[in-house]
């Protein structure tokens, strides 16, 4: 039998039971559906964080007082200024070293309150992240040797206490303290869950001086350029412990960041996928059933067709055809109903989306096998039937 | 392919065939000899049980002996594999059934036109044959219809037009009138004779002595055996 005769004689037994055979494919249409779908979102996440990870920066080398490890101790930090000024000499360029000491702290101006992570910072913060002031200036180095009072404030932070008027010039207290607003953020939204325009930036000598304390938090290198990473991390990693002996130190680039996140997400993604694909193994017990019912339904037809002179394997392959033309047309459905879900789900609410080609490639062929698998059986019973025994059968 | 000249289209030497159920041996056929002939027209004569469809079966190449020799087309049946077997049904043997057999929901040409698919022949030239092999019985006018939208009478005359477009050598008809009331059954009758008279060997499987006397000659089943045959 021609391949396209197969094909027909499926297309006309699927058509002669129009109900039945769409609520069979309902089954595979849902489990390639959810596939799809949480394949994008998962995907869309995995994306937006490397986003984010990717819009911190490049070439990003974080340095911080203990292991980075699950489990680990967390380690009270020995790191001073001094050791910032070694790491300095290591790197070679001020201007591409940046460290940190935060606090929530409770900001006030005027009536208005609001509460703020302050991030003590040297005046290179521009030149290591990216980070786009929309008004005023930065930090200077004058600043943060004097230990000048002058703050410049995230954009959420400044709409909070100064709504839509122009914040610079004007007074703030940070803990208590009074400083002066000299420059606002761009927004920049979310970075790994935490608010980035919640932010107020400070000298870190003036931080040090409000927190009563002369340690910073961790540090920040920008290499310049891929290649030389490795090499600075292992450089600034030993400078630091031959100052602290007693401390261990750890060094992550945003390629280990990413490909930490991204391992984990995959694991979610994958398990999402697998609870998908249930529903799908599901679709296709429903297949083999409604195939089974088929074989018994048109006994006479395939006792005829073999007397004709039909092979068992025509009519093995009919059936088979049958059921993959089933379970591929609910795979292409269900590609249609989980892309277009996915597409809403990004466009409506704030859980990223993206349709990647090997999802909808991987749910179709995998409808397709699904079809095949759930197939085989009722299309072997009916190849092998007795044709006497179906002919005489009512 | 097909017998070549005056060879013997069906030729059954001690043919037995038995059916194990539960265990149990129950012999349908005892040892049968029976040969066709080209252009034969023969009738199988017996009470239900007496055999005479177990007998068609192997005929027709449907089923195979438990005993003896058949030889279809002059090609052993033992030594066939299915598939060889399926072939040589479509190719020597045209079986008409009591109950017809059609396709329902497929046109008249196209249930004419089946066996041409498990030949590998395109649309076009299956339904060209099947026309006019519904011409030929009578049927040119009722090419689309299905077989709801015809009588009883014509509906067996499709299954017959679909047992001779492959070009068999035998025509095996099983109670061919037995859905018929008698006029009609006179005609398909008339029709199988006719084709007869064409050169193609039917064989007739019937309880109907007024349709056997018709035939040939007559072939009696009993118990599996062969009781009479003139």
């Amino acid at each position: 039998m021609r391949v396209a005769e197969a094909w027909r004689v499926a297309l006309d037994a699927l058509r002669a039971n129009r109900l039945r055979s769409l609520l069979t494919m309902l089954g595979v249409v849902i489990g390639v559906a959810a596939v799809v779908a949480l394949v994008a979102i998962g995907t869309g996440t995995k994306e937006q964080i490397e986003r984010q990870v990717e819009g911190l920066g490049s070439n990003l080398l974080i340095v911080v007082p203990g292991r980075l490890q699950a489990g680990a101790a967390p380690t009270s930090s020995p790191l001073t200024l001094d050791d910032v000024d070694a790491v300095t000499r290591v790197v070679g360029d001020r201007a591409r070293v940046a460290v940190t000491i935060n606090s929530g702290e409770t900001v006030r101006a005027g009536s208005r309150t609001g509460f703020a992570s302050m991030q003590g910072v040297l005046e290179t913060t521009p030149t290591v992240f990216v980070r786009r002031l929309n008004r005023g200036t930065y930090l200077t180095r004058t600043d943060v040797s004097t230990g000048r009072r002058v703050a410049v404030l995230g954009d959420g932070l400044s709409r909070q206490l100064f709504g839509d008027r122009d914040p610079i010039g004007r007074q703030i207290t940070i803990g208590g303290v009074r400083f002066r607003v000299i420059g606002t953020f761009e927004p920049l939204g979310q970075s790994l869950g935490v608010d980035r325009d919640g932010e107020v930036h400070v000298p870190v000598t003036a931080a040090q001086r409000l927190l009563g304390t002369e340690r910073i938090d961790g540090l920040a290198i920008r290499a310049p350029d891929r290649e030389r990473i490795d090499q600075l991390s292992t450089a600034v990693v030993a400078a630091l412990t031959e100052r602290h002996p007693d401390t261990d130190f750890s060094a992550v680039t945003q390629e280990q960041i990413l490909g930490v996140l991204g391992d984990i997400l995959g694991v979610l993604t994958g398990v999402l996928a697998a609870i998908a694909g249930i529903s799908l193994l599901v679709g296709g017990v429903g297949v083999s059933n409604i195939m089974l019912v088929s074989v018994r339904e048109r006994t006479k037809e395939i006792g005829l067709r073999k007397a004709v002179g039909a092979r068992p394997r025509d009519i093995g392959v009919q059936f088979l055809l049958e059921a993959v033309l089933l379970t591929t047309t609910g795979g292409v459905l269900g590609m249609l109903l989980g892309g277009g879900s996915a597409l809403l789900v990004d466009r409506l609410s704030p859980v990223p989306a993206a349709l990647t080609w090997w999802s909808m490639a991987l749910a179709f062929g995998v409808s397709a096998a699904v079809g095949i698998i759930f197939g085989v059986v009722p299309a072997q019973r009916a190849g092998r039937l007795d044709p006497v025994v179906a002919l005489r059968t009512e | 392919m097909s017998a070549s000249g005056s060879a013997p289209a069906i030729v059954a030497d001690n043919v037995s065939r038995t059916y194990e159920l539960d265990g149990v041996s129950v012999p349908a056929l005892r040892g049968v000899s029976l040969t066709v002939e080209p252009g034969d027209y023969v009738a199988i004569v017996g009470t239900s049980g007496s055999g005479k469809s177990t007998l068609m079966h192997l005929l027709g190449g449907l089923d195979r002996p438990t005993g003896g020799t058949l030889l279809i087309g002059g090609r052993d049946v033992a030594r066939l594999t299915p598939n060889e077997l399926a072939e040589l049904r479509n190719t020597t043997i045209g079986f008409v059934f009591q109950s017809f057999h059609l396709l329902a929901r497929t046109t008249a040409q196209d249930n004419v036109g089946l066996p041409l698919v498990y030949r590998g022949i395109g649309r076009r030239e299956r339904r060209e044959r099947a026309t006019a092999m519904l011409q030929r019985v009578g049927l040119a006018h009722r090419t689309t219809h299905r077989p709801n939208q015809m009588s009883g009478g014509e509906q067996q005359r499709v299954a017959i037009a679909r047992a001779l477009v492959t070009g068999p050598s035998v025509l095996l008809a099983d109670e061919p009138t037995g859905n018929l009331d008698s006029a009609t059954g006179q005609s398909v009758l008339a029709l199988l004779e006719s084709l007869n008279d064409d050169g193609v060997a039917v064989v007739l499987v019937t309880h109907d002595r007024e349709v056997a006397d018709r035939a040939r000659r007559q072939i009696v089943m009993k118990d599996g055996l062969i009781s009479a045959s003139r």
